[in-house]
């Protein structure tokens, strides 16, 4: 018999849900004239919702393992909560646009519904919890991804992107089959305990990360990306490249560690390779991009690539440092992504050419892509230099020292491409640059957190020593 | 309030006073103030440094503070000086401050050329009192990255192409780095148990000697592309040629020694045995540095690109005293870099002063400039005269120093590499003479050069500043030898350790 005092640990998730009712309620009541409001309201409500997230949190297992909460986990749906709270904010001024006058609400209820499904997931003690979250978390996307109906691209990208997730899904799950013929559960703890080293388990496990790995967008699963982050919406490709990118990575994550411990000379030697190929293929790729979408794509695969390495340290010192390094990404990708936005809301130009001259006329924007920019390139004194070192760090800690040469190369050749961005705005000549604009009220507070955090993350340790300390909890 | 904070504090307090001026003469009058403030602070703690000195104090580190920051990593705010430290505190303070003043009348896009070249500043102070090896790598790279915005923004020439090649390969330089100094931290486990990023504790740490011998290199290498080592230096004459006036004397002057401090004070020092294992191939690389770079000069007609290759030179010699690893070679390497930061920035910003003026800065369109422009002329001549090591001027000092102690080998091996680059005098004689005979006697080419007027007030006080300091080392070498020799006592006596191991392996 439960009763309501059980369901506590599910609080993130019981909130996000009652949210979303009151939105669909907006939605039914507000008349047709006054609907923008719905956006203040989900605004207001969500702000509410991440506040109330980092409230202590009731640690426990429900339903008999299958939803485990702790104060990692939470951690971790804090992390992107605030990420989602940034999109909100960038996306309003896009959503006052006439042409998405009638459909503002369903971008904020498939969003959370993605948000739930990643809750879930991360949350999942089992691995058809695991799944359910999953797929909750990809298919609103592609309803989002093509929520520019009428533009053939952004139709092309949803249908792009549900194809793929299906058939990446399809992927996984063939891999979770293996593993439960073989160990007899789904459950983590039990699957864990269970592992042989049977050959049908590797195969399972290289489903596994081949699944995982076309939600993470690591080469050579990464065909997709470019082509869905270009056609969908910037606030949807915003949310793609770093929200739904950490929730993968933070599954992915936690089940390497807890239930493919057995195995962890494989998947090692899986990650060493994989982290390899994605950092240097997304780097040379993003070279040749002007269209800043797509690069930031290419960017955001790269970046990926770092990642793996501190899924590669395995530990304690690992985990926190993904974390960190997810929720500095979250502040930096949503930063430049903002500026992206902002720019295009204003002027309709995404390429990076037509960004010259840029500085003169808007200089606190582009001050603010520079940060951002910087801080995804790993220059201190912003908080990416303090990301990436420590996820340097955490693979070197396992003696990977030539893994992080290779790394560290890869972080010069992406300075270059960084760097030629800032070139475009402060140094190239430009005739007849964008002129001056002025952002929208929830945009700039949105850049304002982002550039707040890309300070304080890498400065304030004890944001970095509070992840640590409820990693090794986990 | 700890003083060497101080020196941190100071620049970041002036960016903010520079952010919130409002007319142009205010924004380099707050730029003035604050890095006088800044001198100032340096020679108060050159004073303090040796009042602290004489009162008996025989720590290695005066003024060390230590404040835990990253507490499961073990990194922390680490600060502390020993003289070398305070020696290159002091070169950077008076350079800093003669840039200020030579880069006065920067018009165009004024605040965000003096805040970053503050900027810059600030890494530089922060590289050179930091003892905590992530500290300093973070320094490192604050110092970096203001580069690309004042070559490609405020340089000449193809300054998109100089500034995007230097940024590229200095952090290539510091990619190497960070490998290596994550591999310090993984092995500086001491008697605690504990892993460190403190200078002072790695260094009480034995190393595995094959441990040494992988990273050595790394690190060495990562400092050592910051300091122009062959065939790493191609960045440095674009660089110098396109960078505007204050940052080419900024960067000769400072940047490029911290790549000699982080080599001996990194990598030596913490490495000794592979530092005596590996030195040959680095004593060659630096001999083809100083002699090439020598010889590099002969072809240029460009000004900036004459004394680029010279600073190659100069800075190879550098490595190459490092290189030698003895008491005498080492002083010499520290007063070399002291003497070559301030005779190139003299030279860069007499470079930057004359080209104000004739808009020129190719030899074959110049001549008898002395008549036109005396002061500057004069100053001219004397940084030329500090280069080819005339005595009674820093470059004499140095030089000797260093090869006196480098024929303290009798080996074959060291013998040749240091007759081969005794003979870059001879070379640096030839271009010296060369271009000041050419540029400041014989007749007035162009007839418009002969309206030109001399130095104005700002001028005057950068050029002075330098000169004076140069002299200063020149006439009175025992002060700065005072300061440094005692310093280097324990980083000798770590390498000694090792060396006879390794004397004779040709």
């Amino acid at each position: 018999m439960m009763n309501l005092q059980d369901f506590l640990p599910m609080r993130h998730e019981i909130l996000l849900v009652f949210l979303m009712i009151v939105i669909i309620l907006c939605e039914i009541f507000i008349s047709e004239k006054s609907k923008h409001y719905v956006i203040n309201i989900s605004i207001v409500l969500f702000v509410l919702q991440t506040i109330v997230g980092f409230l202590p949190i009731q640690q426990g297992n429900m339903f008999g393992g299958m939803f485990q909460n702790d104060l990692f986990r939470s951690t971790l749906k804090n992390i992107l909560s605030i990420g989602v709270l940034i999109v909100f904010l960038q996306s309003s001024g896009w959503l006052k646009k006439e042409e998405n006058k009638g459909k503002i609400s369903e971008y904020f209820l498939l969003l959370l519904s993605t948000l739930i499904g990643m809750f879930f997931m991360v949350s999942s003690g089992d691995f058809l919890m695991m799944y359910l979250g999953l797929e909750l978390a990809t298919i609103p996307i592609t309803a989002l991804a093509a929520y520019e109906r009428n533009k053939s691209k952004s139709a092309e990208a949803g249908i792009k992107l549900l194809l793929i997730s299906a058939l990446s899904t399809g992927v996984l799950l063939y891999g979770i089959s293996m593993i439960y013929g073989t160990t007899g559960s789904v459950y983590f703890a039990d699957v864990a305990v269970n592992f042989g080293k049977s050959s049908l388990q590797i195969l399972g496990l290289i489903f596994f990360v081949a699944g995982m790995g076309f939600k993470i967008s690591l080469v050579p699963f990464h065909l997709w990306t470019a082509d869905v982050y270009e056609g969908a919406p910037i606030s949807v490709t915003a949310y793609l490249s770093v929200i739904s990118k950490g929730a993968a990575v933070f599954i992915f994550m936690i089940i390497l560690y807890k239930v493919f411990g057995a195995l962890f000379d494989m998947w090692n030697s899986l990650l060493y390779v994989l982290a390899v190929v994605t950092m240097t293929v997304g780097n040379l790729f993003a070279i040749r991009q002007n269209n800043m979408k797509r690069f930031l794509a290419f960017s955001s695969i790269a970046q990926a690539g770092f990642i793996l390495l501190g899924i590669l340290g395995s530990n304690a010192m690992g985990a926190a440092s993904v974390a960190y390094f997810v929720l500095i990404y979250i502040v930096t990708n949503l930063g430049a992504f903002g500026v992206v936005s902002a720019i295009y809301n204003a002027s309709g130009k995404e390429d990076m050419r037509e960004y010259n001259g840029l500085y003169k006329t808007n200089p606190m924007l582009s001050l603010v892509m520079t940060l951002a920019l910087f801080s995804l390139a790993g220059i201190p004194p912003v908080a990416g230099f303090f990301g990436k070192f420590f996820l340097f760090t955490s693979a070197a800690s396992h003696g990977y020292y030539i893994l992080v040469l290779i790394a560290v190369i890869n972080a010069t050749i992406s300075l270059y491409y960084y760097l030629r961005v800032i070139k475009a705005m402060f140094i190239d000549p430009n005739d007849n640059p964008i002129p001056y604009f002025k952002t929208d009220v929830p945009a700039r507070i949105g850049l304002v957190i982002c550039v707040a955090g890309i300070f304080i993350v890498g400065f304030a340790t004890s944001i970095y020593e509070a992840i640590y300390k409820f990693t090794s909890l986990m | 309030m700890n003083i060497l904070s101080l020196l941190i504090l100071i620049p970041i307090i002036t960016v903010f006073g520079i952010a919130f001026s409002r007319s142009k003469n205010m924004v380099r009058i707050v730029a003035l103030v604050g890095m006088s403030a800044q001198l100032l602070t340096a020679i108060v703690l050159m004073f303090s440094y040796y009042a602290t000195r004489d009162a008996g104090v025989t720590a290695q580190m005066i003024f060390y503070q230590d404040i835990e920051w990253f507490k499961f990593l073990n990194i922390h705010y680490t600060v502390g000086v020993d003289g070398i430290s305070v020696a290159m505190i002091l070169l950077t303070g008076v350079v800093t401050f003669a840039g200020i003043l030579a880069s006065w009348e920067v018009e165009y896009l004024q605040k965000e050329f003096f805040i970053s070249l503050i900027l810059l500043a600030t890494g530089v102070f922060g590289f050179f009192i930091s003892l905590d090896l992530f500290l300093m790598f973070l320094f490192y790279e604050i110092a970096v990255i203001p580069m690309y915005f004042l070559i490609g923004i405020w340089g000449t020439g193809p300054k998109e192409y100089s500034a995007m090649k230097l940024t590229l390969m200095l952090m290539g330089g510091s990619a190497l780095m960070t490998v290596g100094l994550l591999g310090l931290y993984f092995n500086s486990k001491g008697a605690d148990g504990q892993l460190t990023f403190n200078i002072l504790e790695i260094a009480k740490v034995n190393i595995p000697k094959s441990t040494q011998m992988f990273f050595f290199p790394f690190i060495f290498v990562g400092f050592g592309v910051l300091g122009a080592l062959y065939p790493f230096h191609t960045w440095s004459p674009d660089g110098h040629a396109s960078a505007p006036t204050a940052v080419s004397m900024l960067h000769a002057g400072v940047l490029m020694k911290l790549g000699g401090y982080g080599c001996f004070r990194v990598a030596m020092y913490l490495l000794p045995e592979a530092a005596n294992a590996l030195s040959w191939i680095f004593i060659i690389l630096a001999t083809i540095s100083v002699v090439y770079g020598a010889f590099g000069v002969i072809w240029q007609k460009d000004l900036k690109y004459i004394n680029a290759y010279a600073s190659v030179s100069h800075v190879g010699l550098i490595t190459f005293a490092l290189m030698m690893m003895n008491k005498v070679t080492l002083d010499g390497a520290i007063i070399q870099m002291i003497s070559h930061g301030l005779t190139t920035a003299l030279f860069f910003a007499l470079i930057g002063m004359i080209y104000g003026r004739t808009h020129t800065r190719m030899l074959d369109k110049m001549g008898g400039l002395m008549k036109v422009m005396p002061f500057l002329a004069v100053g001219f001549m004397i940084a030329g005269f500090s280069t080819l090591g005339l005595p009674g001027l820093s470059g004499f000092v140095a030089e000797t120093t260093v090869f006196i102690g480098a024929f303290q080998h009798f080996d074959i091996f060291h013998r040749i590499a240091t007759i081969l680059v005794v003979s870059s005098i001879v070379i640096a004689a030839v271009y010296v003479l060369r271009m000041v005979g050419k540029l400041l006697f014989g007749p007035i080419v162009d007839e418009h050069h002969s309206k030109l007027k001399d130095a104005k007030w700002f001028e005057k006080i950068s050029v002075g500043t330098l000169v004076i300091a140069i002299a200063g080392i020149g006439i009175a070498p025992f002060w700065l030898y005072n300061l440094i020799s005692y310093s280097l006592t324990p980083i000798m006596s770590r390498l000694n350790e090792f060396s006879n191991l390794y004397t004779h392996i040709f």
